[in-house]
């Protein structure tokens, strides 16, 4: 499953493609909910390394709103609860991630994106 | 080994972590990290594996990707890296094309590691090499990657239980003295009993994460129809919104 956690922090590794290459952009792609263990430490400890509007972008093309466009300078109980859902509670289980850049497809098969690559590729 | 390879991580305790398990095969290692409180994503190469990890229903993100064509992780994503067995695979050249010499495979792999951690963090990989050459290669590969840190070898005395960790450090370099081996005799096992009689003595208990149940069926409805209410042309209008245990199909 891919989670917006680690989306948030994968861009393309293919050969020569090393600017405008983050984030992979999602396409036909189906979800699943699971519920995970709130850790409201593990979020605000995480918070620094989230690129905001990559996901924010990324939770509205899977149908969730509920965070805002700006990063809130004031952490609420409300807001932790809809980020952990964000991160951790969506998987993506089928569709692809494009590269903005190079457009490789790294296709998701039953929850699983495959990462590999054409020998061309390898950098 | 595992829990040997989390010590030697040294994270700071009662905190979870968000770790990369390299070679992360059928989520043996997952389900401890899982147990520990600690949101990781396993990467392995054999799908076979990764279909295991997925009946085992681990928590991580499972990847499907070769180590010795390097990681897209953005710098600073992980806390910590561990791998169990894994790493002597990239001595082996896949193929002639020189792309995969294990020069190659083996530099790509520990810069885009190195850049993926945090600094400071540490990665800790256990490994079977097969002669001295092999460690000097896979350490100076690493050290021009920008690592510090050096071998480990629990055990060394005993042909059972000796095994070599590479206990790589990002940052702070000579502040961090290399741990050392554990010495003796002992059977392979006896560095969890270790592990585990440290984490009772200092009070740490985890909850029980592997025990707690999905999220029951109406919580899901209740976010389909409010994902439906909104009526977002962008919502997947396949989604799986159920509480179902996966399958595994290749
Ligand atoms: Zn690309």
């Amino acid at each position: 499953m891919v989670r917006l956690i680690t989306h948030n922090l994968l861009a393309c590794h293919a050969k020569g493609c090393t600017t405008n290459n983050f984030p992979l952009q999602f396409k036909d792609v189906s979800i699943e909910l699971r519920e995970a263990e709130l850790n409201p430490d593990f979020i605000k400890g995480f918070l620094p390394r989230i690129e905001w509007k990559a996901l924010v972008d990324a939770a509205r093309q899977l149908g969730d709103t509920t965070l805002p466009s700006e990063m809130p300078e004031m952490v609420d109980d409300e807001f932790l609860k809809n980020l952990h859902h964000v991160l951790l509670e969506m998987h993506v289980e089928e569709g692809a991630m494009i590269c903005p850049n190079c457009s490789h497809v790294y296709a998701i098969s039953n929850g699983i994106p495959n990462m590999l690559l054409a020998e061309h590729e390898i950098a | 080994m595992t829990y040997r390879a989390l010590e030697l991580l040294n994270l700071p305790e009662d905190e979870p972590a968000f770790l990369l398990d390299i070679g992360c095969g059928s989520g043996l290692s997952g389900e401890i990290l899982d147990e520990q409180g600690h949101h990781w994503v396993g990467v392995d190469v054999a799908p076979s594996m990764l279909e295991v990890a997925l009946e085992r229903e681990v928590e991580g993100d499972l990847f499907l990707q070769d180590i010795g064509q390097g990681f897209g992780f953005r710098a600073g994503s992980f806390d910590g890296a561990i791998s169990i067995s894994v790493i002597q695979w990239l001595l082996n050249a896949e193929t002639s094309h020189p792309t995969s010499s294990p020069p190659h495979r083996l530099t790509r792999f520990f810069t885009t590691l190195h850049s993926a951690l945090r600094n400071p963090s540490r990665a800790v990989l256990q490994f079977y090499p097969t002669s001295d050459d092999q460690i000097q290669l896979i350490t100076s590969i690493a050290q021009k990657a920008g690592f510090g840190g050096g071998v480990v070898v629990d055990y060394p005395n005993s042909k059972k239980a000796r095994k070599v960790f590479l206990c790589l450090f990002v940052g702070s370099g000579g502040a961090q003295q290399v741990p050392k081996g554990l010495e003796g005799e002992e059977e392979a096992g006896s560095g969890k009993a270790m592990f585990e009689a440290r984490r009772e003595r200092s009070g740490v208990k985890r909850s029980d994460k592997k025990r707690k149940s999905i999220k029951g069926k109406e919580w899901i409805l209740k976010k389909k129809e409010l994902y439906r209410k909104r009526g977002k042309e962008s919502v997947p209008n396949d989604s799986k919104f159920t509480g179902r245990k996966r399958k595994a199909v290749f």
